[in-house]
């Protein structure tokens, strides 16, 4: 890709989705309320995600998360670190979160530099006051639990509101190219994170026991067909066809693709044409969720 | 003995630029200075409640509201986090947020309230709030605008709100926290730079401006599906809250309207309006969407089986409080009786009207509504008996409305009104109401007028009106 020689290294990249019933479930002591359980087949994905990188070294996690939605560009977390209490507007009643996380405020700024470079609108927030959105939290959470791990925590540019499934995908792909650049250009080992459920249509009622799993299921047959068209598409290394798709998948399936994170992800990844590794599929108040990991430190080719 | 009422309705952006940076663009600090005019007329009014609808606090199961009484925090912008932090606390009406609840639920919506240490304000709420009730003396109540609600959802909303502040006696003031346009700029601007994103936006913008400064809501309210496909860009909440609003003021289209400032944020529409109740002289305009008394709709996807039942039977049960009571009948027909279709059917065996001579002579006229026998404002007790809240003024136009069918029917008009006799089942209750809507109907007729306090009337109603009027000719 005429990029000069580095030791930087995108190790994985994932689909790593975020609804805060995962963290309820899981019940750690950071978050308020809680839990018998429930949800297990996705917690259970994301313990085979953690089991697969437990031996593997890296020093930073990259993350979209559409629960921080930017209509002016794409923002970066840009001060070396965030303490709070994250109380999810939606899910008050789940997610009380008190969180404290640090920041690669240097990659962060690689990243941020290269996109204006390329052209894109893009801003560091470096208010201090700033709350970390849910996405972000549950993510991060349900990745990396000891939050051991400094992170780049990227927004969610709603270009797919003001313009198009087509234009959005446009702009997360060159997001996604320039923070391949700066990755590599950074001589650092990464994982990649995109944050988003795939078919993305909520049940408008919640149980009485919210983790009553026998209340769980996907809201329609339309967005499981949806669903697993795409999870063939990633176990079978036909990324290309997803972007393709990205369109159709958006619009029909309500996807939260429509945040960018999956576009910028696999581009990111450089349209990983290998298989990627489902950890694990479930629904979330009906909504979609797949964990899959691409590892790119199996398939060295894919970042020569 | 006090009614409750809503004394005044605004209309105002929800951008942090008129706290945060006033001084930095023009347009801007006159927004600002449209808040503190807002703000003083608030005041004036002696309102003692903000009712806050925002937009940018979405939510999906059914609505939430803030019912923490004093909620604290520092807010910042997820996009405009540079213009700085704007630290908040708020005294929140936490019985009337538990009361909307209920009163919600009551009504077949999804609700729940909200009192979680550290639960984000929207910023909308907290813009509206610092600048509309600076000192906090007036408490307020926040109420989220939901994902997948629809205008009959919406509707539903407000009126379960105003049934509360019916209730509880209280002066309220309704509050909107939205943008007009929405499509603000994608790239950072020099605040000097700012514009309306586009000429089109502005001209819809200008539409809607000059239909709230004659008072038309519910025209915006019928339109605002329109509006939402021409100048909006499809974030998570859609141009509802025109709905909200309209059903606060009981889908009205003669308020009083005035744009106190009209400008852009970043290139959104941004316009603080002050809609008050008094009637503007202009027509009230035909209302042709379906009114909503009960929710009953798809919040039950979940829960398929329970849910379904739980929901159907409440409303089926709220819903059959309009029509306990006793048998209907046809009306008789014999000699000159006058009878019409438009109007509910008697409960017993009369006609709607009598002709003798030049006079008509009229059966009681309650509100209750021809073919559904819906009672509009609400029946007084459900077939239990058990008391229910209601708005009389609803049920007085009501009544007004079918007397007019009835003579409409013979031939004549609400002209023709000679005599009335009331009886209202509440006097200390509903005289004031009552005699307000006689005042802006049949108080411009003219007729001589009785009104007797009685115990009950065979429907679950308030107010039945006996009339005599002039016969329209036979020739």
């Amino acid at each position: 890709m005429g990029l000069p020689m580095s030791k930087g290294e995108i190790v994985a990249g994932c689909l790593a989705p975020h609804p805060p019933h995962l963290v309820y479930a899981e019940n750690p002591e950071q978050n308020e309320p809680t839990a018998e359980g429930g949800w297990e087949q996705l917690r259970w994905g994301y313990e085979r995600l953690r089991a697969s990188l437990a031996d593997v070294e890296y020093d930073a996690i990259v993350l979209l998360s559409p629960h921080w939605q930017t209509y002016i560009g794409t923002h970066f977390l840009g001060l070396p670190s965030f303490k709070s209490l994250s109380v999810d507007p939606v899910f008050p009643n789940l997610f009380r979160y008190h969180y404290d996380l640090n920041i690669d405020v240097e990659l962060s700024r690689q990243i941020h530099d290269r996109a204006h470079e390329a052209g894109l609108a893009v801003k560091m927030m470096e208010n201090p006051d700033f709350r970390v959105d849910y996405g972000t939290i549950t993510t991060g959470h349900m990745f990396n639990p000891a939050w051991d791990k400094p992170l780049v925590v990227v927004s969610s540019n709603r270009s797919r509101d003001y313009y198009s499934v087509e234009v959005m995908q446009e702009m997360m792909m060159e997001l996604g190219r320039v923070t391949r650049e700066a990755i590599l250009a950074s001589g650092k080992k990464v994982v990649v994170l995109a944050s988003n459920s795939l078919s993305h249509r909520h049940f408008t009622t919640e149980s009485a026991i919210p983790e009553d799993m026998s209340k769980e299921h996907i809201t329609s047959h339309a967005m499981h067909l949806w669903d697993m068209r795409m999870i063939e598409y990633f176990r079978s290394g036909q990324a290309q066809r997803i972007l393709d798709e990205m369109p159709e998948f958006t619009e029909q399936a309500i996807a939260e693709s429509d945040g960018g994170g999956l576009s910028w992800l696999l581009s990111t990844l450089d349209i990983p044409k290998y298989p990627g590794i489902l950890h694990g599929y479930g629904t979330i108040i009906g909504t979609g969720n797949a964990i899959v990991e691409w590892p790119e430190r199996l398939h060295t080719e894919a970042s020569e | 003995m006090s009614t409750g009422e809503l004394v005044g309705s605004y209309i105002v952006p929800v951008h942090p630029h008129t706290v945060l940076a006033a001084d930095q663009n023009e347009g801007w600090a006159r927004l600002r200075d449209a808040f503190g005019e807002a703000a003083q007329r608030i005041k004036d009014s002696e309102a003692d409640l903000l009712i806050i609808y925002s937009t940018t606090w979405p939510s999906i199961i059914g609505h939430q509201i803030i019912a923490d009484p004093n909620p604290e925090w520092v807010m910042v912008d997820h996009d405009f986090h540079d213009l700085g932090s704007i630290p908040y606390s708020f005294n929140i009406d936490e019985q009337f947020a538990h009361a909307w609840n209920k009163a919600n639920q009551k009504r077949g919506l999804k609700s729940r309230t909200v009192a979680y240490h550290g639960f984000p304000i929207d910023v909308g709420s907290v813009v509206a709030l610092k600048l509309l009730n600076p000192d906090n003396a007036i408490p307020a109540v926040i109420v989220s605008s939901n994902v997948y609600a629809n205008r009959a959802e919406t509707t539903v909303l407000s009126k379960a709100c105003m049934d509360v502040v019916r209730a509880t006696g209280r002066k309220a003031v309704a509050v909107t926290a939205m943008s007009l346009s929405n499509r603000m700029f994608t790239k950072h601007i020099d605040p000097k730079d700012d514009k309306i994103h586009s000429l089109k936006d502005d001209e819809w913008n200008r539409k809607i401006l000059e239909f709230l400064s004659e008072g038309r809501l519910e025209d915006v309210g019928q339109l605002s599906r329109t509006i939402h496909q021409q100048i909006r860009v499809n974030k998570v909440v859609a141009f509802k809250p025109m709905w909200w609003l309209s059903g606060m003021n009981q889908n009205r289209n003669n308020l009083t309207g005035e744009v106190l400032a009209y400008e852009a944020v970043h290139g959104a529409g941004a316009a603080v309006v002050h809609l008050d109740p008094a009637e503007s002289g202009a027509g009230d305009k035909e209302y042709d969407e379906d009114d909503v008394e009960y929710f009953a709709g798809e919040r039950n996807v979940l829960d398929a089986q329970e849910t379904v039942d739980d929901v159907s039977e409440e409303a089926s049960k709220l819903r059959s409080v309009e029509t306990n009571g006793p048998e209907l009948w046809e009306p008789t027909d014999k000699g000159e009786s006058v009878n019409s279709q438009a109007a509910p059917k008697p409960v017993g065996a009369y006609p709607h009207a009598r002709r003798v001579g030049d006079l008509l002579y009229l059966s009681g006229v309650g509100p209750r509504q021809p073919g559904t026998n819906a009672i509009p404002g609400g029946p007084i007790h459900d077939s239990d008996g058990v008391a229910l809240d209601y708005d009389i003024k609803a049920q007085t136009h009501a009544v007004v409305e079918n007397i007019t069918r009835i003579l409409e029917e013979a031939g004549g008009s609400i002209e023709d009104v000679l005599d009335v006799t009331s009886f209202l089942v509440d006097m200390d209750r509903d005289f004031k109401g009552y005699n307000e809507v006689w005042a802006e109907t049949l108080g411009h007729v003219g007729p001589t007028r009785t009104t007797l306090a009685i115990r009950a009337l065979p429907t679950p109603i308030a107010v039945e009106m006996k009339v005599i009027a002039k016969a329209p000719s036979l020739e």
